[in-house]
């Protein structure tokens, strides 16, 4: 029988929500590494009891955790981020040049086509990528080096490099996308990257258009039409139809365009769901209710997904990784809060549960559809 | 014989919750003791020291014999009393809210 299996990173551990295609009854395990930072877990598309985690706490560093039985065991495998040759610097928030620091994972991205393939992205901005199934990394350093780096600034929440995206059609095509420097791509298995920014627009920066410096928060997209990218950024969800070659905006009618998670239905290319907040400076729900927006047109025509989410007097944030699609023939979409609330919909947005409401800060939510 | 204290982090990470007791080869310094610790706990580089510059993570701190030790040379010698085993080395984590 089908069912799905909900990866929840929060800010004192891991949980993992488990449920029957019905998605009606739920079993919760965890806290897996209680009182940890789990910025992000995922598990491999081609081996679902393979699963990675990233393991963070200001004060002891970075552990990367690994299951190979769905998360009933981990252990623990490689933690050596090391920047390829000499790091050289970034701008700083005060416009001067600073040392790369490794400082945390926001994210890990196992390969389409082998478990043992995986890329992170980690703050001070970069790529890297393990072939063994995490026991060592190595920089994917043509993304650092090729030219626009050392303009990159961090934004708030740091230097993060937060959304990788591996082409289905083209295994040697890589999207990744850095706060706040921008989007970037590399068709060659990520040996040389460019930015791909054209048609953003940031007031936030001196060049509105410049060709760097955009806060992105997150990339989605279909894998039947991976040419189209659909991306919430600081400000303004926007589309790309050339594989981010250039952008336009399809905020439309949001009640806010500000906002993190963005992603797209597992079996209709063009119905895409955000979740407007605020502000830049109010990371919460505007009006103070919770609300899903879907579009059935790939954009510009939102709806409001309100049934069985709070409409009056929610004030949580909802952060960029934590957003999921299942695939089962009623798509399921699944989102966490910072206030601890895991919510799924299985009827593609109509209807909202909470599979959970007092777990620790949400910070990263991805489901696996199992067979 | 060598006592140390972890913090619960560690504990956690080394699924060990009493003190760990390490026999330390030579001179018993902080360096020798954190190198001790992740030869025998593999999960543990990273956690106290910079795995390349070998320097102290911002946020640990070590204390023994009522003193704190945190900025003392890593090649400087442990007191005797924490070298023979009659008072423990303590790693702490600093202390924050949240």
């Amino acid at each position: 029988m089908s069912g799905v299996r909900v990866l929840v990173g929060t800010r004192k551990g891991a949980f993992i929500l488990s449920s029957d295609g019905a998605r009606k009854s739920w079993d919760v395990r965890g806290p897996f590494f209680e009182g940890w930072e789990i910025y992000h877990l995922k598990a491999s598309p081609v081996d679902s009891d393979r699963i990675y985690a990233s393991q963070s706490s200001g004060w002891f560093g970075q552990i990367v955790q690994r299951s190979d039985d769905g998360g009933e065991t981990w252990a623990p495998v490689g933690n050596g981020f090391a920047y390829d040759g000499v790091a050289g610097t970034h701008q700083w928030y005060d416009g001067t040049p600073h040392p790369w620091e490794f400082a945390r994972v926001w994210h890990l991205e196992p390969s389409l086509n082998d478990p043992d393939t995986v890329f992170a992205g980690v703050e001070d901005a970069a790529l890297f990528k393990s072939v063994d199934g995490g026991l060592n990394w190595s920089e994917l350093s043509g993304l650092r080096g090729h030219g626009t780096g050392p303009q990159w600034q961090p934004g708030a929440g740091g230097m993060c490099l937060h959304t990788i995206i591996e082409s289905p059609r083209d295994h040697r095509r890589l999207f990744v996308a850095i706060s706040a420097a921008g989007a970037f791509r590399s068709d060659d298995a990520g040996e040389s990257w460019r930015p791909i920014n054209s048609g953003l627009r940031s007031q936030g920066i001196p060049d509105e258009d410049a060709e760097v410096g955009h806060c992105v928060h997150r990339i989605a997209l279909h894998p039947s039409n991976p040419d189209v990218l659909f991306m919430q950024k600081h400000w303004d969800v926007m589309r790309s139809n050339d594989a981010g070659d250039s952008w336009f905006e399809v905020s439309g009618n949001l009640p806010s365009d500000f906002g993190f998670v963005i992603d797209v239905h597992a079996h209709e290319p063009e119905t895409v769901y955000v979740i407007p907040i605020t502000s830049d400076s109010v990371h919460f729900p505007p009006e103070g209710k919770l609300r899903v927006y879907r579009s059935r047109t790939g954009g510009n025509e939102w709806e409001p997904l309100t049934a069985g989410l709070p409409q009056s007097n929610c004030y949580v944030d909802v952060l960029r990784d934590a957003m999921s699609i299942d695939s089962l023939d009623e798509c399921g979409v699944y989102f966490g809060t910072t206030g601890g609330q895991v919510y799924v919909s299985g009827d593609a947005g109509d209807s909202w549960d909470a599979i959970v409401r007092d777990l620790p800060a949400v910070l990263s939510v991805e489901v696996q559809t199992l067979a | 014989m060598i006592r140390v204290v972890l913090p619960a982090h560690l504990k956690t990470l080394i699924r060990q919750q009493g003190d760990v007791v390490l026999d330390i080869e030579g001179p018993v310094t902080l360096g020798s003791v954190v190198g001790a610790l992740e030869a025998r706990f593999p999960v543990l580089r990273g956690t106290i020291r910079d795995p390349a510059s070998l320097r102290r993570r911002p946020f640990v701190r070590f204390f023994a014999c009522e003193q704190d030790l945190s900025h003392d040379a890593m090649d400087a010698p442990l007191p005797d009393e924490v070298a023979q085993g009659r008072e423990p080395l303590f790693v702490i984590g600093a202390m924050a809210g949240g």
